[in-house]
């Protein structure tokens, strides 16, 4: 098994003197797509925002690239690689959509075709068309685009994506589908979390399943398809 | 009025309005950024002056020329600007998460500091700057003189604005600012280093402070009073044009520069007065300012302030009796010197519980309350000299008065939150403040009242201490019990969630409305007890520094408890007594204390004491249990009031906001 890019031990987070994670660990290698699958308020969120450092947490490691960041700022972690895409999209609407880009563009990573504008528009057509509009003015999925678009800007790594499959058509979804195999296909790794199946199940090479805080499941995400027993006591509403 | 006279009055306003808005735009920058709103912004302006004063004055000694004048101006608003950064370096980047009451307070500890750093180092006595060369002769207008230089100050507003504006949308700089000033966090997980961002940020937002400062040095002198005096008219600019918005301040400013150009041909005393309606008028009509936005939802503030009052244990009971006991039998130290100052405690600690209760207990951060404070003196003073009542009778019309004038202020202030509210009452209690000022014939002006004794039963000083203190302890009583009573039980609901509160049935404002009386009425009886032990009155009574200093009391004595106010009145106000005479420094002190308090210590003096009794009460409480760590593990450090803020964050108060935000 090769090192892992991310590496994740005993993570807790607290929200005031409340623990909302318990011991979480996991470790995504190099180009996979692993997703973190969980019913609302399961803990996916916040799991993501406690690696990006937008939460207090507590772990026994976390690690990226082989370094530290627990004590890291979430700048500095974005800077090692690390982008975050978070599930509320959080775009800049008072921007266009090329000062969205522009935000998030960060100086290119040794090894990998540096990011631009253009060539995101090659994955995001839609956003060609538009890159002079505020950010206001766009659709919930041009949105969603754009969230993603500006966070591979940073060139990161590894990216850890949070419920894009939130909210949007499946006409949308299907785009979505293949934005997160082109990053794959570009080497990029994903932590992915989300509560479609079927989308997890197209893009994912495993998958891990959180509940109240705690990993339940891990496993390809061939034997999750033919688990009944733990997507019926996990995932299903 | 002929034509050539409205052209002359137009131009006047425009050259106020062009320096008014690059003061205020760099309030305005700041504020959309870093979420703070800087009340050093006027120390900075006024350092701009006095640098400005300075240096063109060497410069032009050793080269006399228009290049030399530019040149100082340019230097004394780099000089400013760099000044900004040590504040932001060493204060603000400290208080980003901080709530905005402790930001206000942080930042008016630089004022304090400022004045006294000022007047040690430029002396008391107003600085003439020189006049700019190549722009002394007036030039004809429509057939009147009009000065040169005013030309070039109404070239400076819009010449800003646009710099400003290639500035914010031209470069990367810009771009990062403006996304910052939306979502600072999702620019932070980008990548983007927020402290050069906000740093850079501060050295703009000072040099336009500086920058306006120098640009006012050859029309008016620096003087040790101008931080406060501009201040306020700032905060009216940014408030009306919506904080954070650039060319809102400068359409607010235009609209003010006109107002006051032209009101002071009908109104020639009241034109303070004229452009604090003018903002009140504007936030009851568009509560964000002209060209402002709703701010995302309001942080709730629950965990800062004191979330649910415990009632009082045995302890606390024998202690609040021991020292009304001990407070009873003072008179028999035979100290007459130690009663007076008692007297001021009590008359203190009273007007310190009555914000109390609205900042804690109402979630309602008043900035002016002095204002009721001074009214009820003022209401007191002027039956007492108009219509020669006798203390009895005067008296009673101290919280009646000031009652009045927070159901009127408090009639536009319940419609606001957050800074705006803050800004509000800010601003009447600088409408009141210049209405003294300027009503000489009825306030005495600057002067005062004068000769309000007590009626001669009670002008022996022992006397007129119990009086205070049989008032004092009633009225603090009486404001206690409706905290605990349902009225504080709903006005605390209406404080966690606004929302939640309106849909089981509280109305919200009206909720607020009374609370806003009733702390008025309290503070206007500490106002009336204060004027007849001081025998006197002045417009110092509703000015900025007695609210910051009741705030002050609030912080020190700990905003989560329910009496720590009036052990901060006592603290504050003995300290005070002891350190004024030996220094000449005083502000200084002050203005530190309040900085460290902030930082150090967030829940002031009883908050430590609540603290103690915690850990030694609850063993296994969630508090103590979050502190240990499990083996091994290892967390992020927090700061005191990081840690603060984000219990603030989190918990009842997150899920307030979250709620708010769906519903």
């Amino acid at each position: 098994m090769t090192a892992p890019l991310l590496a994740v031990e005993g993570l807790s987070a607290y929200y005031g003197s409340a623990q909302v994670l318990f011991d979480v660990s996991l470790a995504l290698v190099p180009g996979e797509v692993l997703a973190l699958m969980g019913r609302n308020g399961a803990g996916k969120s916040t799991t993501l925002k406690a690696i990006m450092g937008l939460i207090a947490a507590r772990a026994h490691r976390l690690e990226f690239r082989g370094r530290s960041i627990l004590d890291l700022p979430s700048y500095r972690i974005a800077r090692l690689g690390l982008g975050y895409v978070p599930e509320e999209r959080r775009i800049f609407t008072d921007l266009t959509v090329f000062e969205n880009l522009e935000v998030g563009r960060q100086p290119p990573r040794s090894g990998r075709t540096p990011w631009t504008p253009e060539r995101l528009f090659s994955i995001f057509p839609n956003l060609a068309e538009m890159s002079g509009r505020r950010a206001s003015e766009m659709s919930g999925g041009e949105q969603q685009m754009l969230t993603i678009a500006r966070t591979l800007m940073g060139n990161p790594d590894a990216v850890l994506l949070d419920e894009p499959s939130e909210g949007l058509a499946p006409v949308i979804v299907e785009l979505m589908t293949k934005a997160v195999l082109a990053m794959k296909s570009e080497g990029i790794a994903v932590l992915l979390s989300e509560q479609n199946l079927s989308f997890a199940a197209a893009v994912s090479d495993r998958a891990m399943i959180i509940e109240r805080g705690q990993i339940r499941y891990e496993g390809s995400f061939a034997e999750l398809a033919e688990s009944q027993e733990a997507r019926e006591a996990y995932l299903e509403v | 009025m002929d034509l050539s006279f409205v052209v002359i009055q137009i131009l006047t306003g425009l050259a106020s309005a062009s320096s008014l808005f690059i003061i205020a735009s760099g309030l305005t920058l700041v504020f959309g950024v870093t979420r703070i709103v800087n009340f050093a912004h006027g120390s900075l302006y006024m350092l701009g002056a006095y640098f400005a004063a300075t240096i063109i004055s060497r410069l032009l000694d050793l080269h006399y020329g228009p290049v030399s004048f530019w040149c100082g101006v340019l230097l004394a608003a780099l000089g400013v600007g760099a000044l900004g950064v040590v504040m932001e370096v060493v204060l603000l980047r400290r208080i980003y998460r901080a709530p905005e009451l402790f930001q206000l307070l942080a930042t008016f500890g630089v004022v304090l500091i400022v004045q006294d750093v000022v007047l040690k180092v430029f002396g008391p006595q107003d600085i003439l700057g020189p006049r700019a060369p190549g722009l002394r002769a007036p030039v004809e207008i429509l057939g009147r003189r009009f000065p040169s230089y005013e030309l070039v100050m109404i070239a400076a507003g819009p010449t800003v604005l646009g710099l400003l504006w290639l500035l914010l949308r031209k470069t990367r700089f810009g771009v990062l600012v403006r996304a910052a000033t939306q979502d600072r966090e999702m620019v932070g997980a980008l990548g983007v280093n927020q402290r050069l961002l906000f740093t850079g940020t501060l050295f703009l937002g000072a040099f336009l402070a500086g920058l306006g400062g120098a640009l006012q040095i050859p029309k008016s002198p620096a003087t040790p009073r101008m931080d406060l005096d501009i201040i306020a008219e700032a905060f009216v600019v940014t408030v009306i044009g919506g904080m954070g918005s650039i060319p809102g301040a400068f359409l607010a400013a235009i609209m003010i520069g006109q107002l006051q150009a032209f009101g002071i041909l009908i109104f020639p005393k009241v034109t303070l007065v004229l452009v604090f309606l003018l903002m009140a008028l504007v936030l009851v009509v568009r509560p964000y300012g002209l060209l402002g936005r709703p701010e995302g939802p309001a942080p709730a503030h629950a965990a800062a302030f004191n979330g649910a009052p415990r009632p009082w244990g045995p302890t606390e009971r024998r202690i609040a009796l021991g020292t009304v006991a001990a407070l009873a039998l003072l008179p028999l130290a035979g100290d007459a010197y130690l009663l007076k100052v008692a007297t001021e405690i009590l008359i203190l600690g009273l007007l310190a519980f009555s914000l109390h209760f609205l900042v804690g207990t109402g979630g309602l951060v008043s900035f002016g309350h002095a204002a009721y404070f001074g009214l009820g003196a003022y209401g007191a003073a002027l039956a007492c000299k108009h219509l020669s009542l006798p203390m009895e009778l005067a008296l009673p019309l101290a919280p009646i008065a000031a009652a009045l004038g927070a159901a009127v202020v408090g009639f536009f202030v319940v419609r606001l939150s957050g800074i705006y509210l803050a800004m509000l009452t800010l601003a009447a209690a600088q409408i009141l403040y210049a209405v003294a000022f300027q009503w000489v014939e009825v306030t005495g002006g600057d002067n005062g009242l004068v000769g309000i004794w007590p009626s001669s039963w009670a002008s022996d000083r022992t006397i007129y201490y119990y009086l205070t203190l049989a008032f004092s302890v009633a009225a603090i009583a009486a404001l206690r019990h409706a905290i605990y009573a349902p009225f504080g039980y709903s006005l605390r609901a209406t404080r966690d969630s606004e929302l939640r509160a309106d849909a089981i049935g509280i109305d919200v404002r009206q909720q607020r409305w009374l609370s806003f009386i009733l702390a008025g009425s309290a503070a206007g009886l500490a106002g009336g007890l204060y004027v007849f032990l001081k025998g006197s009155i002045d417009p110092s009574a509703l000015g900025i520094p007695v609210s910051v200093d009741a705030l002050t009391m609030l912080l020190l004595g700990g905003l989560q408890t329910v009496m720590g106010p009036v052990v901060g009145a006592a603290v504050l106000h003995g300290l005070k007594d002891q350190i004024m005479p030996l220094t000449d420094l005083w502000r200084l002190f002050l203005g530190c204390s309040i900085i460290v308090l902030v930082l150090l210590f967030p829940n002031g003096l009883v908050g430590a004491y609540e603290a103690l009794r915690l850990s030694s009460t609850a063993t296994k409480g969630a508090a103590s249990a979050r502190r240990r760590e499990p083996d091994g593990a290892q967390s992020r450090p927090r700061a005191p009031l990081e840690a603060l803020a984000r219990s603030r964050a989190s918990g009842a108060g997150g899920e307030t906001s979250k709620a708010d935000e769906t519903v």
